[in-house]
């Protein structure tokens, strides 16, 4: 019988595993399951030109095509289960329940489910409530952005100020509420999260931080649409949307039972094999795992280069597994970068700045991010992240060699 | 190998250039130049800007 591999997860991941398995020479039977019906396609887009690009009445397929990843011919006899999320597994088996009841029996298996976003606590109110994580979200979104609507974004990290940038720019009045002291803090550090903040005030943001949101109140006319956002010192902010981008889940419920650490996605080793098992692998923003261009310490990263970096690596890992014969034991070591436009500002970011403790203006000047900054970010005095704020692309190279460079000194 | 670049949907990020600096480059006003017609050999470095280009604008036409 020809060998059955599952790839779960049919977003960037996956289709890079799939593409890549095809690239190692495995010609078995590939099968991507996907929760949403949409074959794969471009997040990043979401937050930004799928909203400020098209009109209140774009639908679902449009937006969907318009953002859809163009799949290699490699992968063109690939099966499609879309629509149906997976629901329980059985890794002993080789056993993949689906909602809808489908079973599908594997001999390896891509781990590639990526997140979802945490949501406010409270059910209601229930309309005028968003988050920006897929197409049908987005769709809602732009269908609900009529002109001076007041949205209050709870959550100021780079989905939130890249929304918040977004709805201003198409003429919401845009409030961000963040609970930590600055905006993207993680991403950025203090310094920089403040100057940001500070040119973003300057064009007209509203940006609140130290406060959380303690509860959402409902229109007196209608309890189910959403009236007013209520701060942790009991300040009520009116608000016609909230727009929710406070962190996300990992989508790991349905490989439980089966032994695995799932404490902050999947646990994995170096190559992404999930720990304890040969012929699993895993790939994207659910895999956690050590990076020794940094440390020993098993992370998961979000950041957009490392669903394709990951998907590459654990292709080789499990097509080496099938194949019986190992093409590689490099140390697995990608350089983490993403990047965001934000309020006039091109953002680019190289390696781990959320790694550092300290962080040292490299060029240019915090009140001055038009101008063009670089920062540099340190850890014990090793230089592991840098982040690029309207620096010309001509320059990113030098920037990027410049970061935790290989091998690790210790 | 054919390369082309949908300039409408190339977003100057970059990434290309870092991926495959034999084919493609950023120039001083920080627009990208390219090679249309690479050697066959840079097959690999080319798949990869076309993976990691944000905007998806790469186009690999053999």
């Amino acid at each position: 019988m020809r060998p059955q591999v599952v790839v779960v997860g049919a977003s960037l991941a996956g289709l890079r595993a799939a593409e890549q398995l095809r690239a190692q020479g495995y010609a078995g039977d590939l099968t991507i399951v996907g929760a949403e019906k949409h074959k794969p396609y471009n997040r990043p887009p979401l937050s930004k030109e799928a909203l400020s690009g098209h009109g209140p009445d774009v639908t679902v397929e449009a937006l969907s095509a318009s953002l859809a990843f163009r799949p290699k011919s490699s992968i063109a006899d690939v099966r499609w289960q879309l629509g149906s999320p997976a629901v329980s597994s059985d890794l002993a088996e080789g056993l993949l329940s689906l909602a809808n009841g489908q079973v599908l029996a594997f001999d390896a298996l891509v781990v590639a489910t990526g997140l979802r976003p945490r949501r406010l606590l409270g059910d209601t109110p229930t309309r005028g409530r968003h988050v920006v994580r897929t197409v049908d979200d987005a769709v809602s979104l732009r269908a609900a952005l009529v002109p001076a609507v007041r949205a209050v974004v709870v959550g100021g990290g780079f989905i939130g100020c890249e929304v918040a940038s977004t709805l201003t720019s198409l003429g919401a009045r845009v409030t961000v509420v963040e609970p930590l002291p600055v905006p993207m803090l993680r991403g950025v550090g203090a310094e920089l999260g403040a100057a940001l903040r500070a040119h973003h005030e300057h064009t007209g943001l509203q940006v609140i931080t130290g406060q959380g949101v303690s509860r959402l109140i409902g229109a007196t006319e209608d309890a189910e649409q959403v009236a007013a956002v209520v701060l942790d010192d009991g300040t009520e902010l009116a608000a016609d949307l909230v727009i929710e981008s406070i962190g996300s889940h990992t989508n790991t419920e349905w490989l439980q039972g089966n032994g695995l650490d799932l404490t902050d996605g999947v646990l994995c080793d170096n190559q992404l094999r999930v720990e304890g098992r040969a012929e699993i692998v895993a790939a994207g923003d659910i895999a956690r795992f050590p990076n020794p261009r940094f440390d020993d310490i098993a992370r998961r990263v979000e950041h957009w280069n490392m669903p394709g970096e990951t998907a590459k690596r654990a292709a080789v890992t499990l097509a080496d597994h099938l194949s019986g014969h190992a093409t590689t034991t490099d140390p697995f070591t990608p350089l983490p970068a993403f990047w965001s436009d934000q309020f006039g500002l091109r953002l680019q970011s190289f390696g781990s700045p959320g790694l550092a403790d300290t962080a040292v203006v490299e060029h240019g000047a915090l009140d001055d991010l038009d101008g063009g900054l670089v920062m540099a970010y340190l850890r014990k005095d090793r230089l592991v992240g840098a982040v690029l704020v309207n620096v010309p692309a001509s320059e990113y190279r030098r920037y990027r060699d410049a970061v935790a460079p290989l091998p690790l000194a210790v | 190998m054919k390369v082309r670049v949908d300039m409408t949907m190339c977003e100057d990020h970059g990434q290309c250039a870092i991926a495959a600096p034999d084919v493609f480059r950023m120039n001083d006003e920080s627009k990208l130049e390219y090679d249309p017609n690479p050697d066959d050999s840079l097959l690999a470095e080319v798949e990869e800007a076309a993976d990691v280009c944000p905007a998806q604008a790469i186009f690999i036409e053999d």
